[in-house]
């Protein structure tokens, strides 16, 4: 990967990250095996862009988020981010006192809008709170300010009093929006933020953080399963599988010239939503490889259909082959793979 | 073009309400459609509209506060054949819980949930669930049964499937269970299948293998199924006929072809508007996503006259709002519960918003 230490336009470098969760059995719980849940992932963020992470439940989209906020030290890699006060700093590395400055500049929004949601706390509470505990805003200025965080957000201040039970999924959604919102950061690392919203309202979630992204040159780390979602709202996007990243382009490169063999499954494996159009997917054989357990070589070797000898023995590197346009398989430039066709005219509106 | 194959359900002003100390829910609230042998039919409409409580009406399996309030759901089990003209129950006089009844369910007309661990008995392994499935049906013994559910297994594409069904619900993954619950249903070759999202809790390369399966089986087996989803890609791959519904209503029942290229509805237009579609970015086509304004009104307070109508671009003041719209049939094969259609129904021209239209010229 390209050294991007001195280009002022990434806010975020992540190289060769690594997590390994220990596996424990017996009465000493003696360590057994690991977990690679994430296993040298490296990818870059521009400021003020977004970067969709797709791929298969469980390759490790979450604990890649997770590593970037310092939820859990890495066992291994880098982390640089450019932060606004302190310039750039290797996440995993920084002091507690540098961390408690860092988390002003990056938030998480989650999949979940009921449960990440303290029952206990009004909207002026969990609004409020990031700004009390970094000490920004108090009494009045404090009410000031989260009323200013829910207009932005399109909620009424008068539901400042309210619990979040009183609220749809969608309203919910802004709530954790506008919190994350509260100290004005530079990331917001958004894991699955619209997947358990209807389609109706998925619609204004994503405008919203569209709008918002401009309003305040908010940067994305988007992480979703669904590619349709992820097409429309990522200037990138990385595709991960088993806890490496297999591929990355700009969005309309990686949707219509794959050059990842897996890359080139998940688009096919998407319901196209054109009746003229039914395709036949690509089916993968076998089951998704157990991140305990990686198979030899490229770990998609199992199930790819275009292996070769070379695939089982020797683990192909993540290179760019087109600017922006990263990829690990070792054959990638000789082999011509399917993208997304474009839309029949009368469908995209 | 009329479809010949035989009528297979028929279901009528059908009303289902929940009694609440609230109020009552008016989860199904006339609904009428009819699914023919074969046939495979979509149900899409937000959260909320009432798409699981009409496939358990159909089951008879609503529980209290909730009952079917009134209408009809025909059951042709056996096909008219020369002469004969076939027999023809009607669900909704059955008891529940009678024989009758727990001989069609699971029988002839089964069920794939959303969530397969809240139908899967979690102490019980897959197999013997099958097995008991299998044995309430059909007269076969408990060897023949096992047999049966083996073979029902590796059908739906179950690695080691005579190991497999020996395991537990929690064993299993989320592709297994979902592969299970399948299996199940249609162990016992059902003329309808209603599939109630059946795909949405699966990644997108398992949710292709399902559907995949799915089709094969279908053509196979030649069983109907009633499709419920959010997702409008299934819809597009896999459906002929398409019911959307908003607040316990069908507003538009279209072919597959006609939802996408000619949608009559507004609201269908709007949830089609709202939805990104895949390769419009790689087109250049992209644009601001739709959203249909304000939310789907409190169930205990259906709006007057279309209940679409606060929320709708092409509203007609005094019309719209104070009288409720017929079913209009646009054509052969298209009904539209909208007061746009009625004065001339077969007319071509879309009533457009203006902002829509500006949209519409490439
Ligand atoms: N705390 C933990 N201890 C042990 N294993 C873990 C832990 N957290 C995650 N894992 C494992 O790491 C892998 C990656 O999990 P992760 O949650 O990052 O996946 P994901 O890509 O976000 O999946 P999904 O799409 O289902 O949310 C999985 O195999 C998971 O079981
Ligand atoms: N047990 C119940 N008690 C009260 N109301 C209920 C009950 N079950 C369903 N309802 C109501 O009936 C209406 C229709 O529900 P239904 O489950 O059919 O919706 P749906 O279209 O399947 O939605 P989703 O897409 O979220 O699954 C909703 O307003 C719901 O709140
Ligand atoms: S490296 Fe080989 S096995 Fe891996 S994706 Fe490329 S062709 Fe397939
Ligand atoms: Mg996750
Ligand atoms: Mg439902």
């Amino acid at each position: 990967m390209t050294e991007h230490a001195d280009d002022p336009s990434i806010l975020l470098e992540v190289r060769n990250l690594k997590k390994h969760f220990p596996i424990k059995r017996g009465w000493f719980s003696r360590t057994v095996g690991y977990v690679k849940a994430v296993d040298g992932v490296s990818f870059f963020v521009r400021e003020g862009e977004t970067l969709g992470l797709v791929g298969e439940s469980g390759c490790g989209k979450t604990t890649t988020g997770r590593l970037v906020l310092r939820a859990m030290p890495p066992t291994d890699g880098e982390i640089w981010f450019r932060d606004r006060e302190q310039g750039r700093v290797n996440i995993p590395t920084v002091d507690r006192a540098a961390l408690k400055r860092l988390r002003r500049n990056m938030q998480m929004i989650f999949q979940d809008p009921y449960s990440s949601l303290n029952p206990r706390m009004t909207l002026l509470d969990i609004v409020g709170e990031p700004l009390l505990v970094h000490g920004v805003a108090k009494g009045a200025e404090l009410k000031d300010r989260v009323a200013e965080l829910l207009r932005v957000v399109g909620l009424r201040t008068e539901y400042m009093n309210r619990y979040p039970h009183a609220f749809s999924g969608g309203q919910r959604q802004r709530i954790g929006i506008a919190r994350a919102l509260a100290l004005n950061p530079q990331l917001i690392v958004c894991d699955e933020p619209v997947s358990a919203l209807d389609v109706s309202i998925q619609a204004q979630i994503l405008n919203l953080l569209q709008d918002l992204q401009q309003q305040f040159r908010l940067t994305y780390l988007f992480v979703a399963h669904d590619l349709s979602v992820v097409e429309h709202i990522s200037d990138r996007v990385a595709v991960m599988y088993v806890g490496k990243i297999v591929e990355s382009a700009p969005t309309p490169r990686l949707y219509t010239m794959p050059r990842h063999p897996y890359t080139e499954a998940l688009l096919s494996a998407v319901p196209k939503p054109d009746p003229r159009r039914r395709t036949t997917p690509i089916v993968l054989e076998g089951e998704v490889a157990d991140p305990a357990h990686p198979p030899s070589g490229c770990y998609f070797h199992p199930r790819c259909r275009y292996r070769i000898d070379r695939c089982v023995v020797e683990t192909p590197e993540l290179r760019e082959i087109a600017p922006d346009h990263f990829v690990s398989c070792h054959r990638a430039e000789e082999l011509e793979l399917q993208g997304v066709l474009p839309l029949t005219r009368a469908l995209a509106h | 073009m009329t479809d010949t194959r035989p009528l297979l359900l028929e279901v009528e002003d059908l009303k289902t309400y929940f009694y609440l100390d609230e109020g009552v829910v008016r989860a199904v609230d006339g609904v009428s459609f009819t699914i023919r042998r074969g046939q495979t039919v979509g149900v899409v409409g937000e959260s909320g509209c009432g798409k699981s409580i009409t496939a358990r009406s159909i089951m008879q399996i609503v529980r209290p506060p909730g009952r079917i309030v009134s209408g009809s759901i025909r059951f042709h089990r056996a096909p008219p054949s020369n002469g004969n003209p076939g027999e023809v129950i009607e669900i909704t006089k059955l008891d529940p819980m009678g024989k009758p009844m727990r001989m069609i369910r699971g029988g002839e007309i089964s069920m794939v949930f959303q969530e397969p661990m809240t139908s899967l008995s979690p102490v019980h392994t897959v197999g013997d669930q099958i097995m008991e499935a299998i044995m309430l049906h059909q007269s076969v013994s408990k060897e023949e049964a096992r047999r049966l559910a083996i073979h029902m297994f590796s059908k739906v594409g179950m690695q080691q499937p005579a190991r497999t069904v020996d395991r537990y619900p929690h064993q299993l993954s989320g592709g297994m269970r979902q592969r299970a619950m399948i299996a199940m249903a249609l162990s016992c070759t059902p003329s309808l299948l209603i599939a109630d999202e059946p795909t949405t809790a699966l990644d997108v390369t398992t949710e292709a293998q399902i559907l995949q399966l799915m089709r094969d089986l279908q053509r196979e087996l030649g069983m109907a199924i009633m499709f419920i989803t959010h997702n409008l890609g299934v819809v597009a791959q896999m459906t002929e006929v398409v019911m959307v519904m908003y607040m316990g209503r069908i507003v538009e029942t279209a072919t597959v072809d006609d939802l996408f290229y000619a949608p009559k509805h507004p609201y269908t237009r709007l949830l089609l508007k709202a939805i990104p579609k895949l390769g419009s970015k790689a087109m250049g086509t992209a644009t601001r996503l739709e959203s249909i304004k304000g939310t789907v009104p409190h169930p205990y307070a259906i709006p007057r006259g279309c209940p679409f109508h606060p929320r709708c671009g092409d509203m007609i003041p005094g019309v719209c709002d104070a009288v409720e719209p017929p079913v209009v049939n646009v054509s052969d094969t298209q009904t539209v519960r909208c007061h746009l259609y009625q004065s001339a129904p077969s007319r071509d021209v879309i009533p457009l918003t203006p902002q829509s239209a500006a949209k519409v010229e490439h």
